[in-house]
């Protein structure tokens, strides 16, 4: 018997408010990072349930997309965040406050 | 037996331009890092030229869309990467002058202009969901490094906001991208629609999509509450590249929701208008009043480019080509006098170290008469004060809207108007009545002062004469599907 797509779709949701959460929670940049990262691999599995619904291959070559495309926002993120770490020895974004106002 | 794909390569003819520039460039300063920038300037322009020419030979093909339908040829798309090229070119000065005066050689600084410029002709162009997420990301990635560039504690900081807040909108807007295809089994503008027209019935999952897509959009282009990372992002970026991303991204942005919205989503128009009206009006109103508190320059710019996104959005509540040929204008006033406002801010602060607050400009008209003059012109045109185009865009979007009937987002604009003048008018009083106190640290070199009079004669020119291009942007609000 098939597991319904439904309980895919919940799964990715419930993920994906999770690593929502974690963004708007955390106070260190990597696990703000880790956080988005949650985000997009919970719309990976969105994609490719729906793909199953819909028959057809689109959302799993998103999916494969969206792969790369973390990936190479690691490869930036990551060097951002080690440039600020040089320079302030910190990854708490509260102490990142030379702009304010 | 599958099909093999027509490779239509000359649709995306000038995204290729870009991106080939962008990788010659990247491949050189790989090899050249201390060398002089000015071969690297002069080969940027260069490259945008060809993919202007390039967008220019496309205007007037048959064919609408290319690349199994992952991108549209239309005169939208022309127009916007005509812009798009005109604003690289000043980012692409006015970083070459940024760098040369503090001899500090950053020649990557080319090779990512071209990529970001890239990937927003690519997003202006896009004809697919997939391709606006892709398109979207590219020109993202390539602008975090762009804000980091000098490696000082403001610019990395800044960097460091604007990449963990613009992932975030990106995981939203992959998320109504997958939204989008649960719906309707496609990711394609044109699919989308088809399968949205004519079913009866509220479409609850399609609406979601639709929404997130804004919401990830809007990230993009600092709609309120999506702006908290503007105010630092445009402070603490090099003056130039605040320059070029505050105009260029907006340009690309907007041009992709005018598909999304208009053309994907067209047939849920009724129920959007109401989420989009609210995001204007709260755009508006916060961006223009948070402006009147600030104390530095770049600051109160970032809060009126959120207030201006919110104007511009105000011409989305009308699905006429009225619209969309308001928004071009819009866009493209907005563009010329930011470019040329962050470019005098830039002249005045005084190198690397940017000085910004208010104190630097006092008095500034004995001091540097013309470029007093210059920043005037600019802010009078984003204040939106007749005879500049500011005041012509303005009347512009604000009849779209009245059109549709949304006449209380009218009202609130024009308050919004009052109030952003205010703030505009301020810091031209602050040049002009005042007396300057401290040391002159402004650039006194005369090119960049030539090359600034460009963006302001275009301000003044579309103020008083706006027939030049208005029925040129009508025939690219035209979309052909």
């Amino acid at each position: 018997m098939r597991t319904p797509v439904a309980y895919f779709l919940l799964l990715s949701a419930i993920l994906f408010s999770l690593g929502t959460a974690s963004v708007l929670l955390r106070r260190n940049a990597l696990r703000i990072f880790m956080g988005v990262e949650l985000q997009l691999n919970a719309v990976n599995l969105t994609l490719v349930a729906f793909s199953r619904m819909h028959m057809e291959l689109d959302g799993q070559i998103l999916a494969f997309f969206s792969m790369v495309v973390a990936a190479a926002e690691v490869v930036v993120g990551l060097a951002i965040i080690v440039a600020v770490f040089r320079r302030t020895s910190t990854t708490d974004v509260d102490r990142a406050s030379v702009l304010r106002g | 037996m599958i099909d093999a794909p027509r490779v239509e390569l000359w649709a995306i003819l000038p995204v290729l331009m870009l991106f080939g520039g962008g990788l010659i460039a990247l491949l050189a300063s790989g090899f050249a890092r201390r060398a002089a920038q000015a071969p690297f300037a002069l080969f940027t322009l260069a490259a945008l030229a060809a993919a202007a020419a390039s967008a220019l030979w496309l205007w007037n093909r048959e064919t609408t869309t290319a690349l199994e339908g992952m991108v549209s040829i239309d005169r939208l798309a022309v127009v916007a990467t005509l812009a798009l090229c005109g604003i690289g070119a000043f980012g692409a000065y006015l970083g070459f002058h940024y760098f040369e005066r503090d001899d500090f050689r950053r020649n990557e600084f080319y090779a990512l202009l071209l990529f970001a410029l890239g990937g927003m002709a690519l997003l202006v162009a896009a004809a697919d969901l997939i391709v606006v997420f892709l398109a979207v990301e590219v020109l993202s990635l390539a602008l975090y490094v762009m804000t980091a560039l000098t490696f000082r504690r403001g610019p990395t900081e800044a960097a460091m906001k604007y990449f963990l807040l613009g992932a975030f909108a990106s995981a939203f807007l992959l998320y109504g991208v997958a939204m989008s295809y649960g719906a309707s089994a496609t990711t394609s503008v044109q699919g989308l629609a088809r399968a949205l027209t004519g079913v009866g019935g509220s479409q609850p999952l399609a609406l979601v999509g639709a929404l997130l897509l804004v919401v990830g959009l809007g990230f993009k282009v600092s709609l309120v509450p999506f702006h908290m990372w503007t105010p630092d992002v445009y402070q603490g970026a090099p003056s130039p590249v605040t320059a070029f991303m505050s105009a260029a991204t907006k340009v690309a942005v907007f041009v992709a929701m005018v598909r999304v919205l208009d053309v994907a989503f067209g047939s849920l128009a009724w129920d959007l208008a109401p989420a989009i009206a609210v995001l204007s009006a709260g755009s508006m109103i916060l961006g223009s009043v948070l402006a009147i508190a600030q104390r530095d320059v770049k600051r109160m710019l970032a809060y009126s480019s959120v207030a201006q996104a919110g104007f511009i959005l105000s011409s989305f509540v009308s699905p006429e080509r009225e619209g969309i040929a308001a928004a071009l204008f819009y866009l493209i006033s907005y563009s010329a006098a930011v470019v040329g406002a962050f470019g005098v801010v830039m002249l005045i602060s005084g190198g690397i170290r940017e000085q910004t607050g208010f104190e630097r400009f006092r008095g500034l008209g004995r001091r540097q008469p013309v470029l007093a003059a210059l920043l005037s012109v600019f802010l009078l045109s984003l204040a939106g004060i007749p005879p500049t185009a500011g005041f012509v865009a303005k009347v512009l979007v604000f009849g779209a809207a009245t059109s549709a009937g949304y006449w209380p987002l009218v009202l609130i604009g024009a308050l919004a108007s009052v109030a952003g003048a205010f703030f505009y008018l301020r810091v031209i009083a602050l040049m002009a009545m005042q007396e300057p106190r401290g040391v002159d640290i402004a650039d006194p070199s005369p090119l960049p002062r030539l090359v600034l009079a460009v963006p302001a004669v275009t301000v003044v020119v579309l103020g008083i004469v706006p027939g030049v291009i208005v029925p040129l942007l009508q025939e690219a609000g035209v979309l052909t599907w």
